[in-house]
């Protein structure tokens, strides 16, 4: 079983992007969960997602607390959060920045810019960057999942296409 | 601002979102009402931004309770605070949801029975606390997540069923104006008996607008009429400047409905009711306030 | 059709396979997303209920007590609070004999505000005549649903029936479903005693001493009949769809020589757990007990019962425990665990297991 956690800010997106993982996953043929964790749910409070991806059915509902990789999707959260909390030793981070942050240092970390990516795709409602379709073209750069199955979970959620554009983008981006 | 309490009684690490106006509402209901306060709150948007145990951000008693029961509650407690010979203001503050539908019941009858309270209902057209549902007080046409083709009936005439109980004072009032808002409080408590006040409170997530932009939502809702400011005292109705302003020269509706993302679904049908709403409602307002002159 | 779907969107995918003609429902938190998938429905028009949005829970069950006396499918959801405002009318909905079908979502009970896992809110309401069943994975809170339905309104029946899943826990999580077409396995609603101008008649009123316990018996009566459409109703889903459900859901229970008994998702949490111990050599199996309302036969047999209740009867115990000790004579240990939320992990289990004293009763979190 391969665990995920996902930190992001309410409002951003996060509880989503962990659904398209699921997703992705899913249309490889795996099984996986998607569990958002709920507290203060305002817009910017800083929210958790755990995604668990297994060949057999996920039996499990308590929280990852030592999981195989961490995203944050605002690395803001990083100063707020201890988002490396319980990471496994040869667990992996990928954090939307253009620069791995220093706090990060350290720690396998992969890193895209998909706050620039959602700007230079125009991948924008309401004032705010969309991030949970870049991500997943990162994270099946990183072969969390197959490509095909990223696109097709992208597909089957949104019809703009400037989701895959960015999804794309941040799949060649990944540093 | 000239004329309120420096004191603070809401402290700065709630966890409202950005632009909420309720937050706004309280802190200034709170200075106009000073610490001899206890707020007895049902479930809503404010039972949160209090903050989470073992904490609270409000440094005034908060008595948090089951969502239909704050005006019964607030009466208990009303009546035993008099039987102890204390003064304290003992404010009811709830959402819509929990005043106009769930709570109604036990709101008509405090005032029936002259519960000596203030009942705030603070107004976000929705019941904001679970996502944004639709409330009786959504207006007709908005989008909630219950009514995701536009609400096909109109915002439930509150302020109306309010005045059926002959108050010695109610008022409305809204988030954009506090020191109208201010006064209006202090007048209240200043009084013995049931008082009620109906303040609009622009929500920037269910109503979809840039947080950055409740002032100007709440000021546009007095422009165009949709939202009244006045005061009645038993049958005494008093219009207040931004309304008779809005009677003589009203802003169009539409700069108000294009503001927020919520009327996005507004056909002209919908439009037209509102507008037929607003005239009416100005016109008897109107005429209520010139027969009592 | 398989897709992901979350416990919630589950719930309102069976429901708008089955059709209600009525839904009245309130939201509460944590089941918002069935009442606003239900209302995206009625507006796309994949589903052609009259959707009442009424102002309190109270009123919820009353709206649906008044379509389903004319003889229709009615359906409503809620949790916690709600459920406890409408408990007059949940009462008055078994009373009256409707077929009235509920999602509760299973939430703790304020003061303090707490919206998260607890079953405590459904079992208050276990003396009501309501039929109760406790799912444990996205797909089976869609097919509960669906058999809900067909075993509600079975005339051997004709009794309301709560289906509960966890808040939060299970009503927000996505997992796998197969959203299968309910086809005819849910045949048209024909309620006997439902209104009719042609032969009127007075519904509800006066009931002297000498008349109203008869009443209640026949309500009794159907409770116990319930329990064979309860194993038919299961069994035509099996050979229908596929998928097999019973009483319980037994995992490595046959040579097992302790029993994990537990509701909800922590039955799933305790096959992990049992996987563990058994890997230590302990002999353990867990056993999800599926029907709260009628209380099943459970097959104990001879082993140490270890007994997780999410829920609490104050002044007397942990309220699965209890029954199963009043139903079978069997002690065990009784853990208190997972009230509003409170986090259980399968190593948490484990250690029930590891550390349990028949007898007595543990709280999680407070006792050492």
């Amino acid at each position: 079983m391969y665990e995920i956690r996902l930190h992001s800010r309410g409002g951003q997106g996060g509880v989503t992007a962990a659904k398209l993982m699921a997703v992705a996953s899913f249309r490889d043929g795996k099984y996986a969960t998607a569990a958002p964790f709920y507290g203060a749910e305002r817009r910017g409070a800083p929210i958790v997602s755990f995604i668990r991806i297994d060949d057999k059915p996920i039996k499990i509902y308590s929280q990852i607390h030592n999981p195989d990789l961490v995203v944050v999707l605002d690395s803001s959260i990083i100063d707020l959060v201890n988002v490396f909390e319980g990471l496994k030793p040869d667990g992996s981070v990928l954090i939307n920045a253009p620069e791995i942050p220093k706090k990060a240092e350290g720690y396998h970390v992969r890193h895209v810019d998909l706050t620039g990516i959602a700007l230079k795709t125009n991948l924008v409602v309401a004032g705010s960057p969309i991030l949970n379709t870049p991500v997943i073209g990162a994270l099946a750069k990183m072969g969390l999942f197959s490509r095909e199955s990223a696109v097709a979970a992208i597909q089957e959620t949104f019809s703009d296409e400037r989701n895959m554009k960015a999804a794309l983008m941040a799949y060649e981006e990944l540093v | 601002m000239s004329g309120t309490s420096a004191s603070e009684y809401i402290c700065k690490c709630t966890s409202a979102c950005a632009g909420c106006s309720s937050s706004l509402i309280l802190r200034h209901v709170l200075k106009a009402a000073g610490p001899d306060t206890v707020l007895v709150v049902p479930a809503c948007c404010t039972s949160v931004l209090q903050g989470v145990w073992p904490n609270t951000s409000f440094n005034i008693p908060v008595y948090n309770v089951a969502f239909a029961a704050a005006a019964a509650v607030a009466s208990g407690m009303a009546a035993a605070f008099e039987s102890l010979g204390r003064n304290t203001n003992v404010i009811a503050y709830a959402g819509d949801g929990g005043t106009v539908d769930i709570g109604i019941q036990a709101l008509s009858g405090a005032l029936e029975r002259e519960t000596n309270f203030l009942y705030i209902c603070y107004d976000n057209e929705a019941y904001g606390n679970t996502g944004m549902q639709r409330s009786g007080s959504t207006p007709l046409g908005a989008r909630t997540t219950t009514t995701p083709g536009g609400k096909i009936h109109v915002k439930k005439d509150l302020d109306r069923i309010i005045a059926a109980h002959h108050l010695p004072y109610m008022a409305t009032a809204c988030s954009a104006y506090p020191q109208d808002l201010v006064k209006k409080v202090q007048k209240a408590l200043s009084i013995k008996g049931p008082k009620f006040m109906h303040i609009l409170a622009p929500c920037p997530p269910g109503w979809r607008y840039d947080a950055s932009q409740t002032i100007e939502v709440g000021k546009m809702a007095v422009k165009t009429g949709i939202w009244a400011m006045y005061e009645r005292e038993y049958d005494t109705l008093t219009l207040n400047g931004p309304t008779k302003a809005a009677m003589i020269k009203p802003a169009p509706l539409q700069d108000y409905l294009k503001m927020q993302g919520r009327f996005s679904s507004m056909t002209e049908e919908k439009i037209k009711i509102i507008r037929g709403e607003i005239e009416r409602n100005l016109r008897l307002l109107k005429a209520e306030a010139e027969a009592t002159c | 059709m398989l897709t992901l779907s979350t416990g919630n969107n589950a719930v309102a995918a069976a429901v708008r396979q089955a059709n209600p003609a009525v839904v009245a429902a309130y939201p509460i938190t944590p089941q918002t997303e069935i009442v606003e998938q239900i209302a995206n429905y009625v507006t796309n028009g994949s589903l052609k209920s009259k959707y009442i949005p009424v102002e309190s829970e109270h009123s919820a069950m009353a709206a649906c007590i008044g379509a389903s006396i004319t003889g229709v499918r009615t359906f409503t959801a809620t949790s916690s609070h709600g459920l406890l405002y409408m408990h007059e009318m949940v009462n008055w909905a078994a009373g009256a004999r409707l077929p009235i079908v509920m999602a509760n979502v299973n939430r703790a009970l304020g003061p303090g505000w707490n919206v998260w896992a607890e079953h405590t809110d459904a079992l208050q309401a276990r003396d009501t005549g309501w039929l109760q069943v406790y799912v444990s994975t996205v797909q089976e809170a869609y097919d509960a649903t669906l058999m809900a339905f067909r075993i509600a309104e079975d005339r051997r029946v004709y009794l309301p029936v709560m289906v509960n899943l966890d808040g939060f826990s299970l009503s927000h999580i996505s997992q796998q479903l197969e959203e299968s077409t309910v086809g005819d396995f849910i045949p048209p609603l024909v309620l006997d005693h439902k209104i009719s101008t042609d032969s009127p008649a007075g519904y509800g009123c006066m009931t002297s001493s000498a008349d109203y316990f008869r009443i209640r018996y026949d309500i009794e009566r159907s409770m116990r009949d319930s329990v064979q459409v309860i194993k038919e109703t299961e069994e035509a889903f099996a050979q229908t769809f596929g998928r097999k459900y019973s009483w319980t859901e037994e995992y490595r229970c046959e040579d097992a020589e302790i029993l994990i008994l537990s509701m909800g998702t922590l039955g799933k949490e305790a096959e992990v757990a049992v996987d563990i111990l058994r890997n230590e050599g302990v002999k353990a199996g867990s056993m999800r007990v599926r029907w709260i309302r009628p209380f099943p036969e459970l097959n104990l047999g001879d082993r140490e019962l270890v007994v997780i209740d999410r829920n609490y009867s104050f002044g007397f115990g942990g309220i699965l425990a209890s029954s199963i000790r009043a139903k079978t004579g069997k002690v065990c240990y009784n853990v208190i665990a997972g009230l509003g939320g409170q986090e259980v992990t399968y190593n948490d289990i484990a250690g029930f297991v590891k550390t349990r004293r028949i007898g007595e009763e543990f709280w999680f979190g407070v006792d050492a």
